[in-house]
């Protein structure tokens, strides 16, 4: 039978800490910038987080990656005031700003929106442009992507309706457990071999399997592993609908965690290409600000 | 001839004693740490209430999803079965069964003697089940038994789009933000797991009489939403928890042949 859930329906501990918390961070390149660089921004506001990108003549400038706020227009206009901080440069030096994402209509200063799946695509196609299947893990949802060699999409699948697979899902075992967002993934490879996966697909429902698992004595690295096991099962189940084209890779924050993208590659029997040591979860702002270097080409020629 | 029906929910106990003239005794019983000592404790409840003792029975039949790690599972009925046997017992005229616990939700089309004529259950996703309701009352810090009658207080139609337990936390708490009011919140609430019990019946075909039970049927807000979405009358039973249990002392008075 399901475990219980009573653990579960006790009152939320506000003094506990808050493990689901990840770092938010900027980065700021170290080259001198030309006095006639062409700017461009972008914003891809996520459910969970938001990156904002500028770069100089199609390079990497400067970025920031923040968590999204209630307010998605508010987020925007922090991630945005975060890249150019320290950066001497103002918000009327970018000269065109493509917002994405889930909150994309909310961005003020955007001049056009474009979808996260087309600017994950550009993004990660200029990240290695060798990449034709891109797996793009959010907050709150999943995309299978194929692209040519142009970073086009040409063929995508998403789940955007059950939190099983997402980012969030990830937030909510790593509370649930005690074990802070970034050290879940190196914890759950410390198992020698995977115990079977979490057999709940629904979140509630595996939190409930996760609190039976530990009374019975499994260690927290075994509750990951299997956890993980789950996610990247259901994950790769809607890769596999696509076809895998190689060269494969994952962009978004889950990309950043190795206990999934190691089951991901176990279970599609594929490894995952570098993206050259750039953060995956800034993919979309980057391909967004690519696609508004374009627009404002294409804006000048006219 | 007394026989008793257990039913070992993902979190409660029910235990219906049957006699000659119908329910002699009942007990429900939260709780499942030690499951097989529940089980024992509703069954002795549920006969004391009865005014009789484990050697007046005759017959038992367990069902529910943790049955068998109770220790029952050599004398189980499924619960679609029991569910429309029960149904049918209660409100003869029930030719759709709808029962959704903490856990699990089933629609049953039966027929006049009580058989499954066909069936649907959601299992796999909490929002549709009363797993949904608890995490949204935590959400706004209610109890579980005050969100259908503070639904009452609400005629405005807002809607929670997602469909997911986990991502209806974070709307309800945005909503909460908005200051939207408790009430039409909780409207919200009972208008979702309604439309999605709605549609798993809707698969089957609804044919009256509608009869609504499982825990989750003491929500009077679900159950007036629902009413709304299906277009008909339902009958809920007065202790809707029992149904099933009741189902299994059916059929197991069945298999003793009187």
């Amino acid at each position: 039978m399901r475990p219980s859930s009573r653990a579960t329906r006790k009152e939320p501990d506000i003094t506990q800490p808050e493990f689901w918390r990840w770092k938010e961070y900027t980065w700021k390149s170290e080259n001198g910038l030309a006095p006639d660089a062409v700017l461009t921004g972008g914003i891809d506001v996520g459910s969970v987080s938001s990156q904002a990108v500028v770069l100089a003549d199609r390079q990497l400038y400067a970025f920031a990656n923040l968590r999204t706020g209630a307010d998605s227009s508010e987020s925007s206009v922090r991630a945005m005031n975060a890249a150019l901080d320290g950066t001497g440069l103002k918000l009327a030096d970018i000269r065109y700003v493509v917002g994405s994402g889930y909150g994309r209509v909310n961005v003020p200063f955007a001049h056009k929106t474009i979808t996260e799946i087309t600017c994950h695509a550009r993004g990660v196609n200029y990240l290695n442009p060798a990449v034709r299947t891109i797996l793009d893990m959010g907050g709150q949802d999943f995309k299978a992507n194929r692209c040519d060699a142009q970073g086009k999409v040409t063929q995508f699948l998403m789940n955007d309706k059950c939190a099983a697979g997402t980012g969030r899902s990830i937030e909510v075992i790593a509370q649930l457990i005690g074990i802070p967002i970034t050290e879940v993934g190196p914890l759950s490879m410390t198992v020698e071999t995977d115990p079977a996966p979490i057999s709940s697909t629904c979140v509630i429902f595996a939190k409930s399997e996760v609190i039976d698992l530990l009374r019975r004595g499994w260690s927290k690295p075994e509750v990951l592993a299997a956890y993980f096991g789950a996610l990247a099962r259901r994950v790769s189940a809607l890769i596999q609908r696509l076809g895998v084209a190689k060269e494969f890779a994952i962009s978004g924050g889950i990309a950043k965690n190795i206990g999934v993208v190691t089951r991901i590659e176990r279970e599609l029997g594929v490894k995952a290409v570098s993206l050259g040591g750039t953060d995956p979860q800034i993919a979309g702002a980057i391909g967004a600000a690519l696609l508004a270097h374009g627009l404002f080409a294409q804006s000048r020629s006219r | 001839m007394l026989t008793v029906g257990l039913d070992v929910g993902a979190e409660s106990i029910k235990a219906v004693v049957l006699g000659d003239s119908g329910i002699a005794g009942y007990a429900v019983l939260e709780g499942q740490f030690e499951l097989r000592k529940t089980c024992e404790e509703a069954l002795s409840l549920a006969l004391g209430r009865a005014n009789a003792s484990a050697s007046d029975v005759s017959g038992l039949l367990s069902t529910g999803v943790g049955n068998k790690e109770a220790g029952y599972g050599d004398r189980a009925v499924t619960e679609v079965v029991a569910d429309a046997r029960g149904a049918v017992w209660l409100c003869p005229g029930a030719r759709t069964a709808i029962d959704v616990g903490s856990e699990q939700a089933r629609a049953i089309r039966c027929d006049g003697t009580g058989k499954v004529v066909s069936y649907g259950k959601n299992d796999k996703c909490a929002a549709g089940v009363g797993a949904f309701v608890e995490a949204m009352a935590r959400a706004l810090e209610i109890r579980i038994e005050d969100v259908g009658k503070l639904s009452l207080q609400s005629d405005r139609d807002i809607s929670l789009d997602s469909n997911c337990v986990v991502f209806a936390e974070t709307e309800v708490v945005s909503l909460i933000h908005a200051r939207t009011s408790k009430a039409d919140i909780t409207r919200a609430i009972g208008d979702s797991i309604a439309r999605r019990i709605s549609s798993m019946v809707h698969r089957l075909g609804v044919e009256e009489q509608v009869i609504f039970f499982g825990g989750v049927a003491k929500n009077i807000g679900v159950v007036e939403r629902l009413k709304h979405h299906l277009g008909k009358s339902i009958v809920v039973p007065e202790e809707p928890q029992i149904v099933t249990a009741l189902g299994a002392a059916l059929i197991a008075r069945d298999q003793k042949g009187t």
